[in-house]
């Protein structure tokens, strides 16, 4: 039982990570119809940023936290600028090459600077929290709470919000939304800032638990996109749905199953239900 | 908008499959010898994703695992059950063009972006149970010491400036189903397909039993050249059956043009040979690559044959400009 309760953490601490990097996912392509392939190379700039800003700066782990989300915001609004705006109108076929492209681009320049090996981040608060024999670590509990916190704050930001509204109306119909005035390439900058900014904030979340590699970003991109598509590609409720159905997934099936095939779980788990609902469990009506 | 692109007549291809028939004899081994063997296998590749990316406009990310299916059949059939090479090759491409139907019965399901990322995830799983199945696949430890192909009518293919015949024969056979199939009633309703899926079906395409051929010859091919593959490097590693795999013949596809017939060999044989040059480079290539990459389809997504394509029709312009001056 107590097993059971600590896997729960575990898939939980999970499954806020991969919602705060599927929501970024999603709202990108709910409002400028792009699979972004380069997200993962965003979440993987997060970690490294969160790393130097704490080893180089030398600055606390909240600050750090706070810098890397600035500082992949930034780059983020910079790619749909460079990249994906002149891109609008082409083939989306383009923009995802395009993406893939950038995606390898950042983990060769930071495989370059930091080098290929493992990175280690110190938890901010070490030790473990018993709870009548369930033991969790700190750093899970405050992905939990941290994730859980962001959630609220971006459906605040996108239910309460002026801008927010503006980014829910561009995803449920473009040209509608630019009929009533809307400023559809701030809002496409915006929506890119935001995505990157939690794709970061997830990345410096997760990475006193695991380790910090350039390679992280693609196995993460492969996942969210999984998600998304599980959830039905441009739905905030499904991607929050899918990544905990995934974490849980991985989790459970990587303890009950076999540990070497956690991820493959996770992907096969994909193609069945897309096997029965092609267009993922939450598509909205086009 | 035309995307007919560079065209060499059969001629042209003749007379290059010609030429290339002459390197062994120039240069028995080695070096160069080594590279056109490699361009020509991933050009292979690059045919087969130019089947379904280029002629039916969908883009699934899947083909370095059926790469790998194919190397790894034709590894462990012969060197696990010690069949023959000539035996196992089809045998590979088979496997792969009845996996490229099971992937297309569920992957025809989703359209577009979905239908890429999802091949993408099957790219993946792929690639990881060929890493993780070990007592099949070796798992990270790969295949070692595939046999060369066996001789045949005497000829002894474990040279490889004899192999490099059962390549260039591979890469030819390949350019010539694809060059047929673009011509024959098929081929044409892919192209209608890519058009757009609805008004094919108005015209009485069966566009989602299309789809599943498209894919089937597709996977066959990048079968093909996985189990050239296989005999030729001799030792197998479930990473060339990865994810970053798809995406180098991707851009070799990009660079020499999407949706033409000269495209897969040119792109894959400049950014090949190009990169041999890099070779220092290694695990930084994506440093010139990815921005290369971005470039590439902001400003030239025709690629190469699309370039020459678009020099032709000014010159036919300018021609016909001239020719309306003189009147």
């Amino acid at each position: 039982m107590t097993i059971l309760f600590q896997q729960l953490s575990n898939a939980l601490a999970l499954g806020g990570v991969y919602a705060l990097v599927a929501l970024g996912l999603t709202l990108v392509y709910g409002v400028m119809r792009v699979p972004n392939f380069a997200h993962g190379g965003l979440y993987m700039l997060g970690a490294y940023f969160a790393y130097a800003a704490l080893n180089s700066l030398g600055v606390g782990y909240v600050p750090a936290l706070i810098l890397a989300a600035v500082a992949v915001a930034g780059l983020a609004a910079l790619l749909e600028r460079l990249v994906f705006y002149p891109l609008r109108n082409a083939p989306h076929v383009h923009a995802m090459i395009a993406a893939i492209g950038v995606l390898f681009f950042f983990e060769a320049v930071v495989q370059l600077i930091w080098g290929a090996d493992f990175k280690q981040i110190a938890e901010p608060v070490p030790g473990i929290l018993n709870l009548g024999g369930v033991v969790i670590t700190w750093q899970r509990l405050i992905v939990i709470a941290a994730s859980v916190l962001v959630m609220l704050g971006l459906n605040f930001f996108l239910k309460r919000t002026l801008t927010g509204a503006t980014i829910e109306a561009m995803s449920q119909n473009r040209e509608g939304a630019r009929l009533v005035g809307i400023n559809v390439n701030r809002v496409g900058m915006l929506t890119f800032a935001i995505s990157g900014a939690l794709a970061a904030v997830a990345a410096a979340l997760i990475a006193p638990i695991v380790s910090v590699a350039p390679s992280m970003g693609e196995v993460m991109n492969l996942k969210v996109f999984a998600i998304i598509i599980l959830g039905g590609m441009g739905s905030v409720p499904g991607a929050i749905v899918g990544a905990f159905l995934l974490a849980f997934a991985e989790v459970f099936g990587g303890f009950y199953i076999n540990l070497d095939f956690a991820d493959v779980i996770g992907f096969a788990a994909l193609v069945i239900v897309l096997a029965i609902r092609p267009q993922g469990l939450f598509r909205r009506g086009t | 908008m035309t995307r007919s692109g560079f065209k060499p007549g059969p001629l042209v291809w003749v007379a290059v499959f010609a030429l290339a028939a002459l390197l062994p004899l120039l240069q028995p081994g080695g070096f160069v010898l080594d590279v056109a063997i490699n361009v020509m296998i991933w050009s292979m590749v690059a045919y087969g994703l130019n089947v379904m990316l280029g002629y039916t406009g969908q883009l699934p990310l899947a083909h370095a695992g059926f790469f790998g299916i194919g190397a790894y059949t034709v590894g462990i059939l012969t060197l696990k059950q010690g069949w023959n090479f000539w035996l196992a090759w089809p045998a590979a491409i088979v496997i792969c063009a009845l996996g490229g139907l099971l992937l297309g019965l569920v992957a025809f399901r989703t359209k577009g972006d979905a239908f890429s990322i999802f091949t993408l995830g099957v790219g993946v799983i792929i690639a990881l149970v060929i890493n993780k199945w070990d007592s099949l696949t070796g798992g990270n430890d790969g295949l070692n010491g595939v046999p060369p192909a066996s001789s045949l009518f005497g000829i002894d293919f474990s040279r490889s400036a004899n192999f490099y015949y059962v390549a260039l024969a591979a890469l030819a056979l390949t350019v010539l189903i694809v060059a047929r199939t673009r011509q024959s009633v098929f081929g044409r309703s892919l192209v209608a397909i890519r058009g757009g899926e609805d008004l094919a079906r108005s015209a009485g395409i069966d566009v989602y039993s299309h789809k599943l051929r498209a894919l089937m010859l597709s996977t066959a091919i990048a079968g093909l050249a996985g189990g050239v593959y296989a005999a030729y490097v001799g030792f197998l590693g479930s990473a060339v059956a990865g994810p970053t795999t798809t995406f180098t013949v991707l851009l070799y596809l990009l660079v020499g043009g999407v949706g033409t017939l000269a495209g897969p060999l040119l792109g894959t044989g400049i950014v090949y040979v190009a990169l041999q040059f890099l070779k220092g480079l290694q695990d930084y290539q994506y440093i010139v690559f990815g921005p290369l990459l971005v470039l590439l389809v902001l400003f030239a997504p025709q690629g190469l044959a699309g370039l020459w394509d678009r020099a032709q029709a000014r010159r036919v312009q300018a021609r016909a400009e001239r020719a309306v001056d003189h009147a």
